[in-house]
């Protein structure tokens, strides 16, 4: 049974209004003129900025990059979950500890990192060239900072959820004769899909928007490894603010469903969240 | 204006509410005597926490009046009504100790800072938490925070104490002790106070008088002994205790007999029937009976159970013991006012005649 | 065995036992539920996960990105001994960077979580049309991506700015930018909370005798507090941090408007990585410092767990 409380009827409209305007002046305002400069001179301007090679091959790498990140990271964050709520061991609060370090930590610390493990001078330099392998300034490089910074958010939400439901949904499966595989795709997926679509989406949103570490760690060559984020700071750098709206719009697009993505998901998985624990 | 000297501590009339379509209480009308222990008891969403809500301020009626000591205070806030009010799941303020939670409403009204330590030394003696003073509601008991919640509510020193299930959360060996726990402490101080409860045992345990709240509606008003052998109707019958019917007449189980089929009728109203089965609940044992119109069930000690020797499928007669059931036509409210006293019937025929005309 | 069939031979009490033509294969049983066999890179997934192979790829997987990278740093940043990593701190232009980027940093931190606990409350106890959108709109800024962000932010409050506002080149655009990405920490660690709170605490304390700015100063702000310092060491350490939203609107002007993590990038781009290095380890160093006491004066104020 819910009553519903709301704030005193005196404060109420002063504290609607400052907050709908703080959230105006530094929100709304801002990314709504982005938009507005970006088609200021109209659609066929902006369409050709957009179709520019440097903005297309940019689009693409930064596309690619995110096809390689996110699942890698979304693996990577269901395993190390799984680890996590099902096992004890001496140590885990410590995995637990660092699997948070990359929200602690500047982006471009992580890219500089990253440079001096697999950089040509760096602790595996030699072992890589040895290999015609190259890290920095190229592709593999900007995978490997987009991952990086990108690692927690998987298992944060994963996690929790975990160990939320607990055993007892799995052990009865278990009882029942199924396989632990069996367990795994029939009952402990299908739990944690919501969380999991919540973390891949934030995952997502973060690689495609990455800066600092890749700036580091790609040497923003122009047509080859250059993100999208880089091209529009380069842009503005070459006093192309055209070219940088654009690609400012299309990554608003994409944060604007990644956000309905989150909104959507996050709104049932309350829903399921209150319908699980009853 | 009353005052404390008055009979009557909470008077409410003609208090109606409606949350949406659903009609949560419909013209109730009720009088609590000062120093008593009054069990409002029905059956869960009833309207009983609606109307205690109501009386303590935290809902609003849509109709009607409420009356503590005297005072008009149905548009009062709670904050100013002088109350004490205890929640089913006890409310504990849990950033703060045991301690700090009873002195709350001391510290809201600046007592000086030893007139509270006293208070609230005394106030956790009477309660039993002495020695719990500086931990926190969650690593209480149960029980203990709901002792710490008595303790808060008492603390001010309200004119009515008004317990909302207070013991509904609790295990059942642990609501035993405290409703026991509940009744010394009633008889020590004598506050006024309002029990809301779906358990009828526990109602009739504890309260001097109990009121009988069903679909919004107040079914009865009296004393647990009363209303046991004299209920209004056939809800207050069967909601206070085990009911059959033999005969088209409702009667309690345990104002049956059995006797063995051996040709003649004992009485000229014993039934004939089959036994069915036995249920042997420690002292008390069952037997289900199947009539030639319907089934009844008799209560039997286990003394006359094993005297009698019954078995399934033996062939009995089913007698009336005690005429103090009720009747074959629900009493009117007039009639359970031989044993009650003349304000609860008042109260209760005004509620009843209102029901009749709507 | 199939799940099917071993149901059926569990032989449950009170039933007949299953005549033979029920004992038809899953399709029958359990059409509504997925196939029982997983996809077989799924199956692998699985398998490795649960041998011991798969904590030592996570860890793996954990060191080649961030371990290794952040042991490279401790070593590279004294490389060349103390001497020289007392230099690179020491640097005017470095100590000017981390200072301004820590005092910024601190101030946006309680800002937000003043502002944070305010839209929480409008979010939680108030209501009217749009209000999802509201909601919608405080997550953009976690997102949207920083140079975005941070062209936003140029865009409205620059040099072309329509309000004649022009923050390029001050602090105050530096703070602008900083407010604008900590954000969301500070709402969304709070509203749940607020939400979570129990009606009856708050009307327990009306019965008492307090007033609804007693409740709220004595009840429902201490309650709250716990999960808004959270929300503070999240701000804190994504404003120390921050690089894409901050670099277009400061200019980067040093002494003036560079932070620590620009002057880090400069270091890196002109190829003097230990004292890079060096500057790093002391803001991770420092960050790390801050976040243990907020966690610290957090569990201060949390509550002991249930027994």
């Amino acid at each position: 049974m819910s009553r519903a409380r709301t704030t005193r009827p005196r404060w109420r409209l002063p504290l609607r209004f400052a907050v709908l305007g703080y959230l105006t002046i530094l929100i709304l305002l801002p990314v709504g003129t982005v938009f507005y400069r970006a088609f200021q001179h109209g659609l066929g301007v902006a369409w050709d900025s957009f179709t520019a090679p440097d903005a297309l091959h940019a689009l693409w790498l930064t596309l690619l990059v995110a096809a390689i990140a996110v699942p890698l990271n979304t693996a990577f964050g269901v395993g190390v979950s799984l680890i996590l709520a099902r096992h004890r061991f001496p140590g885990a609060w410590l995995l637990d500890a660092f699997v948070d370090i990359p929200l602690a930590i500047s982006p471009v610390v992580i890219g500089l990192g990253l440079i001096l493990v697999y950089g040509k001078t760096g602790w595996f330099g030699n072992w890589l060239a040895a290999r015609g392998i190259t890290v920095i300034f190229s592709l593999p490089g900007i995978i490997m900072a987009s991952a990086a910074v990108s690692l927690p958010y998987v298992v944060r939400e994963v996690l929790p959820v975990l160990q939320e439901i607990g055993t007892e949904q799995e052990q009865a499966a278990r009882t029942l004769g199924a396989r632990p595989l069996s367990v795994f795709w029939r009952i402990t997926l299908p739990n944690i899909r919501r969380g999991l679509a919540y973390g891949v989406t934030l995952t997502t949103a973060r690689v495609l928007g990455e800066f600092g570490a890749v700036a580091i760690v790609s040497g923003n060559i122009v047509n080859k490894t250059q993100t999208l984020t880089l091209f529009i700071s380069t842009s503005i750098d070459n006093l192309d603010p055209n070219s940088a709206y654009v690609g400012a719009v299309a990554l608003c697009v994409a944060a604007l469903l990644v956000l309905t993505l989150l909104t959507v998901t996050d709104r049932r998985r309350s829903e399921w969240h209150t319908k699980a624990t009853l | 204006m009353a005052h404390e000297g008055d009979p009557v501590s909470i008077h409410v009339e003609g208090i109606s509410k409606r949350f949406g379509d659903a009609v949560a209480l419909d013209d109730v009308s009720l009088e609590v005597e000062t120093g008593s222990l009054t069990a409002l008891l029905g059956p869960s969403g009833g309207g009983k926490s609606t109307l205690l809500r109501i009386i303590a301020g935290l809902d609003t009626p849509d109709t009607g009046v409420v009356r503590i000591e005297g005072e008009d205070l149905t548009t009062t806030p709670a904050r100013s009504r002088g109350v004490g009010f205890c929640f089913q799941h006890y409310a504990p303020f849990r950033h703060l100790t045991v301690r700090r939670n009873v002195a709350f409403g001391l510290e809201i009204r600046r007592r000086p800072k030893a007139e509270i330590k006293a208070r609230v030394d005394e106030l956790l003696e009477l309660v039993g938490l002495s020695h719990l003073g500086d931990r926190y509601p969650s690593q209480l008991s149960g029980g203990q925070r709901q002792r710490m919640a008595l303790a808060r509510a008492l603390a001010i020193e309200p004119k009515v104490l008004l317990l909302d299930e207070p013991f509904g959360a609790l295990d059942a060996q642990v609501r035993t002790q405290l409703r026991q726990w509940l009744r010394d402490l009633h008889d020590t101080l004598h506050v006024t106070t309002v029990l809301v409860t779906h358990d009828q045992e526990e109602a009739m345990e504890v309260a001097d008088r109990l009121a009988i709240i069903n679909h919004g509606r107040l079914e009865q008003v009296g004393t647990p002994a009363d209303m046991y052998d004299h209920p209004a109707n056939e809800f207050v019958l069967t909601f206070l205790g085990p009911a059959t019917r033999l005969g088209g007449q409702w009667v309690r189980p345990h104002d049956l007999a059995l006797h063995h089929d051996e040709g003649a009728r004992p009485t000229p109203d014993a039934v004939p029937g089959t036994v069915s089965r036995i249920t042997h609940l420690g002292f008390e044992v069952k037997v289900d009976v199947t009539l030639d119109d319907g089934a009844c069930w008799v209560q039997l000690s286990r003394g006359t159970a094993a005297d009698l020797g019954l078995a399934p499928g033996q062939r009995v007669w089913v007698v009336r013991t005690e005429s103090t059931g009720p009747a074959s036509e629900p009493e009117t409210r007039s009639e359970s006012a031989h044993d009650g006293e003349p304000e609860a019937t008042e109260a209760a025929r005004v509620s009843a005649a209102a029901q009749g005309g709507a | 065995m199939s799940v099917g069939a071993s149901v059926a031979d569990l032989g449950l009490p009170g039933g007949e036992p299953s005549a033979p033509a029920d004992r038809r294969p899953e399709r029958s049983l359990w059409r509504r539920l997925p196939p029982s066999v997983p996809p077989a890179p799924l199956a692998a997934a699985g398998r490795v996960a649960r041998s011991a192979a798969g904590p030592t790829l996570a860890v793996t997987y954990l060191s080649l990105l961030v371990l290794l990278p952040l042991a490279a740093l401790l070593t590279n940043a004294f490389s060349s001994g103390w001497s020289a990593f007392w230099a690179a701190i020491t640097q005017p232009e470095a100590v000017a960077a981390l200072e301004l980027t820590l005092a910024a940093s601190a101030i946006v931190a309680v800002v937000n979580s003043v502002a944070g606990v305010a839209i929480a409350f409008v979010l939680v106890r108030d209501d009217f049309r749009g209000k999802s959108l509201l909601s919608a709109v405080i997550d953009l800024p976690f997102a949207l991506p920083t140079i975005v962000a941070g062209l936003t932010l140029l865009a409205l409050y620059g040099a072309d700015s329509p309000f004649h506002v022009n923050l390029a080149g001050t602090r105050l655009g530096v703070g602008a930018a900083l407010l604008f990405v900590t954000l969301p920490f500070c709402v969304r660690s709070v509203q749940p909370v607020l939400a979570e709170l129990d009606a009856e605490i708050e009307e327990a304390a009306a019965s008492l005798g307090a007033t609804p700015r007693q409740v709220l100063r004595r009840i429902i702000l201490p309650s709250i507090l716990p999960a808004m310092l959270a929300g503070t060491g999240l701000a804190f350490a994504r404003a120390v941090g921050e690089f894409g939203s901050v670099v277009l609107i400061s200019g980067n002007i040093p002494f003036k408007t560079e932070v620590a993590s620009s002057w880090i990038f400069s270091l890196s781009q002109s190829g003097d990585l230990p004292a890079a290095s060096a500057v790093s380890v002391l803001l991770v160093a420092i960050s790390l410092l801050v976040l243990l006491s907020i966690g610290w004066m957090r569990r201060r104020f949390d509550v002991p767990d249930t027994i």
